[in-house]
């Protein structure tokens, strides 16, 4: 099945390669993007290679950066891990571009890093993450665990008056990280081990009989229960039409999932999710002037009336923008002065509020948990009072409570140790 | 604060209507019609809208039914321009047909822009469920107040304690009389302080299978505080029968969960027992066989929209001739051309298969499509509050054992199986007396890829339809007819469920990634041990 997999994104990369863009003026600033076009993660990446193309159009309308004209330049890594990182060598080298738009799972992320640490390029990670990492040369614009995971077992436990937790997830490093944070913090809000019930499962699991009983049962002791869903990609839906099925309704026993957004919905049965949560720091759904802007651009770039916008395509809003607005501050795009540039930039969210870049690389945003319509809209049920700022090291963690990331002088550094005071990683 | 507000928000409203002379504002909260109240409905927040609800059921009543009906389905909109509220039902072509909440009266169409939806939350859905119960009660069908009991069970307060006492006086019997007599013995067992009554009270609560009664007597059983020690003791008896009982079902239910796997893996693997086991042909794309079926069933229900529930019926046949006659083509245009060269024939349906998924994706997208669930497949059958068994699996199972009865039927009493035998069995010979045996090639292979699509079709219930449907189960399918045996069709069928129930029985103590890597294991040594799996082919036949 792997080595099936494995021939066809080769078979595939090697067919689309590099999709260069089409005008080529005598000079311009140059800007890579690094999603998915083919395999199994192209479905949800393809839209932030749309989303970075439209960003890249409406800048070039405003006039272009520094009096040069932007351009895009396109390559598919094909869902394929190793494949990343010679992409991200070939962008960097080759290609020579200013910035880089690119990735999606973490393992793709974690296989790029090497690669722009060396050769000293400069990122945008657009998606909610696991957290523990900081990188000079990348800025994360999706979710830390303390701006998605956190705050939504702060409204379950307060709002929902939830005591019982499942902590489901597919099993690989975020739903594993994320699960690990929160056990933790759960634990040091008193909630008891045997309350706790934790449940891996394979990609694409599609037999969840036995887990929802599980859960059904688990449920049934009598106190509040709610899952808490770090179940990826498409395994979602029998999970949800399971739980339809065995007549676990949202009202009994809630799920809030942190990887189901519009996109994940558009175009599958919402029937028997209506009314389950999720969290993330935007929604579609949300009022507010640039938003319905930002969808009305979507819609007429992309040429469909039905697409739908999603929190990651907000992070690479948020980040193309800031990234703009620093080249322009620090009159260049070489990397160092635009890193040091970013911080502490600021640009406003689509829904309202302003974002801000933190010295540790990730972002200030505000937190929503929405309630899943049967239109495959959100509508919002609680929000953060402000903005909350992005942690790259989690603080109920033992082997990171410890550690911070600041990149500004003196300190510059990814994990700084402030108990001793010292670095012990990358050093600029 | 909420108090507070609400004064405000009733001024607010008496000062508003006090104009136009409406009689409708009154000051005392009991006295309050029900049209006042509908009409703070529109725009109003969240935690406004709960209390609202509240004020209907008491002004209302049982009038107000069909309001919480529709507002707990979330239809209940409002008209911008009047305020005036409206049930809407959305059609397919995203328009918007509305109607009167109370009547049946239609009012035409409206567009998205007119209307606003009155929201709903969690929060207000369970509140409008408790408040249906408490109307159904007394006022509903039987299996209604069944529900209306059992989610009191839950919270045995007074009030709720008064309305079941009124609607066992006003007769009620069975199932809900029982429900309702046990919801006495949990107050007496709470609120008595007599031994005997207690003692009487666990009597009836004892070995009742409901979440309640077992939390209830586990609460008791903790306490610290409880100084009878008779009622602890007989507590501690009734919850240890109600645990037998539940051990006992749990175990039914993971019967239930194995044969329902093995029934999905049966229906993905009987396909791959003809090609493979009876023609002995590798065929790789077997996995685009299935997820053909499961696009067949798609393209039905974007044809007939309007008949989702027979979708599924007229899905089958089509999926057989549309994956059959792929697998026709397949055989006719390559396979036949590699007949002997196992390894040509693994590459070139390999090849086969990423054409297939390719082509899916060109036409229908990468997206994984819509498949709907008619709703004579959702929801379960409840036997009794610890066991129940989903509708789609139910169905699958009976249909898997349906197509697999049809398949032995077809290959041992049919003219076209005993040919297939024959030339199975003996290639030159069926061909020297008179068996085609080229026309027999295509027709097996096209019935097998037919079997195939139509599990496909069941499958399309289970999992998501996209181009990737048939690589999660090309390996499955592998699994079982090797393991059950190449060539021997009851080998799959015992192959596919014991697999399937083996695996759910690792589930629980092993979790879903491990039980599938130790199954698998186990079938590497199985395999190690008898090459041949569980049922060898004996006699000439075998070579």
């Amino acid at each position: 099945m792997n080595v099936k997999k494995m021939i066809a994104s080769i078979a595939l990369a090697a067919g689309t390669s590099v999709i260069s863009s089409v005008v080529l003026a005598a000079e311009t600033i140059k800007v890579g993007v690094l999603h998915s076009l083919s395999g199994t993660m192209a479905i949800s990446e393809t839209t932030l290679k749309d989303t970075v193309l439209m960003m890249v159009d409406e800048q070039n309308r405003k006039g272009g950066l520094l009096g040069k004209k932007l351009e895009a330049v396109v390559v598919d890594p094909a869902s394929d891990w190793p494949l990343f990182a010679e992409k991200a060598r070939e962008l960097l080298t080759k290609e020579e571009v200013d910035v880089i738009f690119g990735c999606w799972t973490s393992v793709s992320r974690k296989s790029v890093l090497p690669v722009v640490e060396e050769l000293n390029g400069l990122m945008f990670y657009p998606v909610q993450y696991e957290g523990e990492e900081s990188s000079k040369n990348v800025f994360y614009t999706g979710a830390s665990p303390n701006q998605q995971a956190i705050p939504a077992v702060d409204y379950l436990m307060s709002d929902l008056e939830v005591e019982r937790w499942v902590l489901a997830g597919t099993d690989y490093v975020y739903p594993r990280t994320t699960n690990k944070i929160l056990e933790a913090y759960l634990k040091a809000a008193g909630v008891a081990e045997e309350d706790i019930m934790i449940s891996y499962t394979p990609f694409g699991h599609s037999d969840w009989q036995g887990i929802v009983s599980d859960i059904k049962k688990f449920g049934g002791a009598g106190k509040k229960t709610a899952v808490v869903s770090t179940i990826n990609g498409d395994a979602n839906v029998p999970f949800y039409k399971e739980l339809g099925n065995q007549g676990v309704s949202s009202e009994d026993i809630p799920v809030v999932a942190f990887s189901v957004g519009e996109e994940e919905l558009s175009g599958i049965d919402t029937g028997p999710l209506v009314g389950h949560l999720a969290a993330w720091n935007y929604f579609q759904g949300i009022d507010s002037e640039a938003n319905e802007y930002f969808v009305e651009q979507w819609k007429a770039f992309i040429g469909d009336e039905k697409r739908v916008t999603n929190d990651p395509m907000e992070a690479t809003y948020i980040g193309f923008n800031m990234w703009a607005k620093a080249v322009e501050k620090a009159g260049t795009t070489e990397v160092d002065a635009v890193e040091q540039a970013m911080i502490g930039i600021e640009f406003p969210n689509l829904t309202g509020g302003i974002a801000k870049m933190n010295k540790n690389h990730h972002l200030s945003k505000p937190v929503f948990i929405g309630e899943i319509q049967d239109d495959g809209q959100f509508e919002v049920v609680w929000e953060t009072d402000g903005v909350v700022a992005g942690d790259a090291w989690s603080d109920f963690l033992p082997g990171s409570k410890d550690l911070i990331a600041d990149w500004t002088a003196p300190i510059k550094c990814g994990n700084y140790n402030t108990k001793s005071k010292a670095c012990s990683g990358q050093v600029q | 604060m909420n108090a507070l507000l609400h004064k405000l928000w009733s001024v607010a409203i008496v000062l508003l209507l006090l104009p136009t002379g409406s009689p409708l504002a009154q000051s005392e909260p009991a006295g309050i019609s029900a049209d006042s109240v509908l009409q703070q409905l529109p725009g109003a927040s969240l935690k406004k809208t709960g209390e609202l609800i509240g004020q209907l059921e008491q002004a209302g009543g049982a009038e107000m039914r069909p309001l919480f009906e529709v507002m707990l389905a979330g239809e209940l909109y409002f008209v911008k321009e009047s305020k005036q509220i409206i049930a809407i039902t959305k059609t397919e072509r995203r328009t918007y047909i509305g109607r009167d909440v109370f009547g049946k009266a239609a009012l035409g169409e409206f567009t998205s822009r007119e209307i606003k939806k009155i929201r709903v939350n969690n929060r207000l859905r369970s509140q409008l469920r408790e408040t249906l119960a408490r109307i159904d009660l007394l006022h509903g069908s039987k299996l209604a107040q069944k529900q209306a009991v059992l989610a009191m069970l839950d919270d045995l307060n007074d009030k709720n304690m008064r309305l079941l006492t009124t609607a066992q006086q006003s007769g009620v019997d069975g199932e809900v009389a029982r429900l309702i007599d046990l919801a006495a013995a949990m107050v007496q067992l709470r609120d008595s302080r007599v031994s005997e009554e207690r003692l009487e009270a666990i009597g009836v609560m004892s070995g009742q299978l409901e979440p309640a009664v077992r939390n209830q007597l586990q609460r008791l059983v903790n306490d610290a505080q409880e100084q009878d020690l008779a009622v602890r003791a007989a507590a501690q008896k009734a919850l240890d029968k109600i645990s037998e009982r539940i051990e006992f079902f749990g175990q039914l239910e993971q019967l239930f969960f194995g044969l329902s796997l093995g029934s999905v893996l049966l229906l993905a693997a009987i396909g791959l027992a003809i090609t493979f086991g009876v023609m002995g042909v590798i065929n790789m794309a077997h996995g685009e066989m299935i997820m053909l079926g499961a696009y067949t069933t798609y393209v039905i229900q974007q044809l007939f929209p309007g008949a989702i529930a027979y979708s599924l019926l007229i899905a089958v046949p089509a999926a057989f001739l549309v994956s059959g006659s792929v697998g026709v083509l397949i055989e006719r245009g390559v396979i036949r051309h590699l007949q002997g060269r196992p390894l040509e024939t693994i590459l070139a349906t390999f090849g086969i298969s990423l054409i297939l998924q390719q082509a899916v994706r060109s036409i229908f997208s990468p997206l994984n499509m819509q498949v709907v669930t008619p709703s004579w497949m959702s929801g379960s059958l409840v036997i009794n509050p610890v066991f129940s068994v989903t509708y789609n699996r139910l169905y699958i199972l009976l249909f898997a054992l349906a197509i697999f009865a049809a398949l032995v039927v077809v290959l041992k009493k049919s003219s076209l199986g005993l040919n297939v035998r024959a030339v199975s069995q003996n290639r030159d010979m069926a061909k020297a007396m008179g068996v085609r045996t080229e026309m027999v090639d295509a027709m097996t292979f096209g019935l097998g890829s037919g079997i195939a699509g139509v599990a496909g079709v069941a499958l399309s219930q289970l999992t998501n339809v996209g181009p990737n449907l048939g690589q999660s189960y090309i390996i499955d399918s592998f699994m079982v007819v090797v393991f059950g045996g190449v060539g021997n069709l009851l080998g799959t069928l015992v192959g596919g469920f014991s697999l399937g129930v083996a695996n759910k029985f690792l589930e629980p103590s092993m979790g879903a990634v491990l039980a599938n890597i130790i199954v698998l294991v186990g079938l590497i040594l199985f395999i190690q041990k008898r090459p041949k799996g569980l049922f060898p082919q004996r006699g000439r036949a075998a070579e």
